[in-house]
């Protein structure tokens, strides 16, 4: 059984009402306590400086060089809050409402209630730390809008959301590094769980640069070590994004929850050739200006600009009018690939959508001549104006596409096709992010927590700043507040010796095999099939055959890679290897999970379970749970299910029409 | 876009560790596409070269979008190769041609020791921001965002010094291996902002002792820093710095 420790009383009065009556740790014993945080993107650098700051003993691990470069860095589009500062009708429980809808009902309600509850709280600590949003000529800040919503909350730096947010909680992180309240280990991974007593209580970490292996003790380990959409071999993710820490605590016993819930986002730049190496998201905010069309006819071969608008089909427009181009983002991707896989795709590979911002740049230009006092304007002038206005909202965006594409995105329209992007699947928590091991925490991406099946855009770097900053910090004393006795555990103890042993061995195992094939080979053999078979669209039969390509793939693995260079030594072949030997039994969990809930929702698209119109099926009598994954020996997991129940949001059929 | 293949000629700098002393090798490498990233290319050479019973090329990279900053190589005499305000990771192939020969190091500063190859340790960067490249606030003391208010022109050139992606390529490129552009760039975003604005002069005077400390050199106004910035870090803040600066230690 799982306990989900969700507080009693009215959903609006649950997160008051727990920190009313947590149990707090004092100051004088805070001191004495030790806390892991492994990871230090914004989940993990805002937990690690808010719990330093707070007087606890902290130290952080990230295999990045610095903390500055954890993927966070690389949103784009912005992050969301109820401030209703545009008067729209925006509030707590509107933003509440539109996650839990957006999620296609497959997250708990007060978890996601007090995220909503925080938004606001996150934007004041950012701006304070010198996060520079974009504001308006009154100085005030600004906001745009996002898929799936209709208000527009939306808080943003021009399309560098997430590295301004990023640097602000790493200075407040690096501040806490120069008072000595925070031990940085940068260049380090995280290669096991050490378990005393059935308690989390430290890690072994791989120093990266001579590759020894490290034993860190803490009272409680905090796992913020991101998401796994890698598994995919081609994502938007960072090269290094992996699942290690997660996976090496889910075979110590923590459940690993949705796993099969991953998000593919509607507009990134398509594949371009097999040398691909990663693919390049475009901001899901581009779709506020941009408009999405296919040509008319199939097997068009004109270029975009001679397809006259009548033989042009905007088909987000087309089918659903309500939202139009700013559908949530499975309902966007599912409709490029019904377009593409019918004919109507473009470019070279036919895989690819067009992102046109023609008309755009004609409606801000005429505005602006408005503004400017410019009687009757030259098209070339409306152009130039609105080519300005498009470049201070997205500039940043357009120069990358160019960069990769060498086209012009002024001139012709961008192609787009979506792509994996993010992992709503990931340890289970329950309300105070503890997950099902006492003492481990999961905070960020890497949980599974509050975005159900589909997240919208702007709520992650939300969740884990919310995590970060606003939970923890709260939820943390609860066990800690018990834990002021433990003294610290010398690290001669025997579980870390065993762990130790545990990894090493392992790490021989994979050096030792001798076999023929890199390292990449495996992972994109991985990435096939989970993109062909567990992508975008799925079915019974083909997740069957893909559990067995996977468990083949690993025998593989183990017979035939090749690893050069040594084990005491930087060696980043090594660091792929055990990575992806953690995404293949991944994969096969996830597989298991895809076939297991036999209904669509959110990205989890069951060819079997759609309507007439194509659009998800959801099996609400059926499948209104968290699918948590017990880990039972090799290839074999234990479904346990934790029940959702909706006493506010009450599940309808979600609709965008 | 009109693609094409090619054959090149590498001349890549290897050192086995931070001890051991670095050398060039040369690599031929056939039928590269135009369309493919200059991290592309080197990931067909690394797996050729394992393939053949050596060793890859060891390099620093994670987003390869130009946004991490962790990507860093010195490109035929230049930080992140030939494009303007372009990262390695974000350089594509199409920017040469069939025959050239291209040669790699990795960024040279004392203050940068190579690690591996191509790889250098760059903590530095991060101990010049533990010295002062913040506002001292703790979660929870802060005021309703929009008390707070930041002329647009104020706001907007705050974010441009805030761009920077900490990469080094200015240390790189600077003769002195001066990291004066990285440090102004943080100096002004803060100081910019109402909210940095009380703890500037300390800012300034702490960072800079930093990076004297950690063995940058001075600057001396070459502009080389300038040009080769990814995000186009401008030279006025080295300005702002100094006179921050100044104000700093005449108030003192
Ligand atoms: C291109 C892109 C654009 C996005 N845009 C938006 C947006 O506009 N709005 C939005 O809300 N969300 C956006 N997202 C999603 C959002 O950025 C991420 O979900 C979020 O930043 C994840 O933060 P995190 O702290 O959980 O993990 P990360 O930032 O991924 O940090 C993981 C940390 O863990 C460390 N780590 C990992 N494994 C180990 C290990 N084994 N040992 C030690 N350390 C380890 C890493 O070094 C790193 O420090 C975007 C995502 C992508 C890919
Ligand atoms: S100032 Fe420019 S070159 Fe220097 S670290 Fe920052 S982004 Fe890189
Ligand atoms: S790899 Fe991130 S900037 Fe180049």
């Amino acid at each position: 059984m799982l306990d989900s420790k969700i507080p009693a009383g009215p959903l609006e009065q649950k997160w008051s009402e727990y920190k009313g009556h947590v149990k707090l740790v004092n100051p004088a014993n805070k001191r004495k306590i030790e806390i892991i945080v492994v990871g230090t993107g914004l989940a993990g650098a805002s937990a690690a400086a808010s719990l330093a700051e707070m007087g606890y003993q902290v130290k952080t691990y990230c295999f990045h060089d610095s903390p500055r470069r954890a993927h966070s860095i690389s949103a784009q589009g912005g992050i969301n809050a109820a401030k209703n500062y545009q008067n729209d009708g925006d509030s707590v429980f509107r933003l509440f409402y539109d996650t839990v809808k957006g999620g296609d009902y497959r997250a708990r309600e007060s978890n996601v209630h007090r995220l909503s509850e925080v938004s606001a709280n996150i934007i004041d600590q950012c701006v304070a730390q010198g996060v520079p949003f974009a504001r308006e000529y009154g100085g005030l800040l600004s906001n745009r809008s996002f898929g799936g919503t209709q208000v527009q909350r939306t808080f943003y730096a021009a399309g560098q959301t997430g590295q301004q947010l990023l640097i602000g909680a790493y200075q407040a992180l690096e501040r806490q590094i120069a008072l000595g309240n925070v031990t940085m280990y940068a260049r380090h991974e995280m290669q096991e769980l050490v378990l005393i007593d059935g308690k989390a209580r430290g890690i072994i970490a791989r120093n990266l640069v001579t590759g020894n292996l490290e034993r860190h003790f803490g009272h409680t380990v905090l796992l913020c070590t991101g998401g796994y959409s890698n598994v995919y071999y081609l994502s938007t993710s960072g090269m290094g994004s992996n699942v290690t820490a997660a996976w090496k605590a889910h075979k110590q016993g923590a459940c690993f929850a949705n796993p099969c819930f991953t998000q593919i986002h509607p507009t990134c730049i398509p594949v371009s050739g097999e040398h691909q190496s990663k693919l390049t998201l475009m901001s899901e905010s581009l779709r506020n200006d941009g408009r999405i069309w296919v040509p008319k006819k199939q097997n068009e071969t004109r270029k975009p600009g001679e397809i006259p608008e009548e033989e042009r089909d905007y088909y987000l427009e087309r089918r659903y009018p309500a939202f139009g181009n700013l559908v949530p983002r499975d309902v966007a991707s599912r409709a490029a690939k019904e377009r593409c896989d019918a004919g109507y795709g473009v470019g070279t590979s036919r895989q690819a959508v067009y992102l046109d911002y023609a008309e755009a740049i004609n409606r801000y230009g005429r505005i602006e001549c408005n503004k400017n006092g410019i009687a009757n304007p030259s098209p070339e002038i409306i152009r130039r104006h609105g080519m300005d206005v498009v470049k201070e909202k997205y500039g940043n965006l357009f120069n990358m596409y160019e960069k990769i594409t060498g086209e012009n995105p002024y001139e012709v329209p961008m192609r787009i096709y979506p792509a994996v992007h993010y992992t709503m699947g990931g340890l289970w928590v329950d309300y105070e992010l503890m997950t099902t091991i006492p003492g481990l925490y999961c905070l960020g991406e890497a949980n599974f927590s509050d975005h159900g099946a589909n997240r919208l855009g702007a709520s992650a770097l939300m969740q884990g700043l919310a995590d970060g900053y606003f939970v923890i910090p709260y939820t943390i004393g609860n066990y800690l507040s018990d834990e002021i006795r433990t003294k610290e555990i010398p690290t001669d103890h025997p579980a870390f010796e065993k762990a130790e042993k545990v990894v090493a061995d392992r790490i021989s195992q994979l050096k030792n095999i001798g076999g023929t094939k890199t390292v990449d080979h495996f992972h994109k053999r991985l990435g096939k099939i989970m993109w062909d078979k567990c992508g975008m669209a799925r079915n019974a039969n083909g997740l069957r055959e893909a559990i067995v390509e996977i468990q083949q793939l690993k025998k593989d693995f183990y017979n035939d890679l090749k690893i050069p260079g040594e084990i005491y030594e930087m060696n980043p072949e090594l660091d792929k290897a055990s990575r992806v030997a953690d995404f293949i039994e991944l994969g096969e969990l996830m597989c298991m999970d895809a076939l297991n809930r036999n209904e669509s929702c959110g990205g989890h698209f069951r060819e079997e379970m759609q309507t007439e119109e194509g659009e998800a099926k959801r099996d609400d009598e059926n499948f209104s749970y968290v699918a948590a994954w017990q880990f039972a020996g090799e290839h074999e997991w234990v479904l346990i299910k934790e029940p959702l129940e909706f006493e506010v949001a009450k599940p309808s059929q979600r609709s965008y029409k | 876009m009109e693609h094409y293949k090619m054959n090149l000629t590498l001349r890549i700098w290897r050192q086995k560790n931070s001890e051991t002393k670095g050398r060039f090798e040369t690599y031929k490498i056939e039928d590269i596409s135009s369309e493919m990233s200059f991290l592309e290319m080197m990931d067909v050479l690394n797996e050729k070269l394992i393939r053949e019973g050596q060793e890859p090329v060891a390099f620093d990279h994670d987003c390869r979008e130009g946004i991490c900053g962790t990507c860093s190589m010195f490109i035929n005499g230049r930080p992140h190769g030939p494009w303007h305000a372009n990262t390695t990771c974000q350089l594509h192939m199409r920017a040469y041609q069939d025959g050239d020969t291209i040669t790699v190091e990795p960024w040279r500063a004392n203050a940068f020791p190579v690690l591996k190859d191509l790889i250098v340790d760059r903590s530095a960067f991060d101990r010049i921001i533990q010295a002062g490249g913040y506002i001292s606030v703790n979660t929870g003391n802060a005021v309703e965002a929009n008390s707070i208010l930041v002329p647009k022109d104020q706001a907007d050139s705050s974010f441009a010094a805030a761009a920077c992606i900490g990469c080094g390529a200015c240390v790189a490129a600077c003769k002195n291996s001066s990291a004066m552009l990285f440090v102004s760039a943080k100096v002004s975003h803060l100081a910019l902002l109402p909210q940095g604005y009380p703890e500037r002069k300390t800012r300034a005077l702490n960072m800079i002792a930093q990076m004297d400390k950690e063995g940058f050199g001075s600057c001396t106004n070459t502009q080389a820093c300038e040009s080769v910035c990814p995000k186009e870090i401008s030279m006025t803040n080295i300005a702002k710095l100094n006179s921050e600066f100044i104000l700093a230690g005449l108030s003192d």
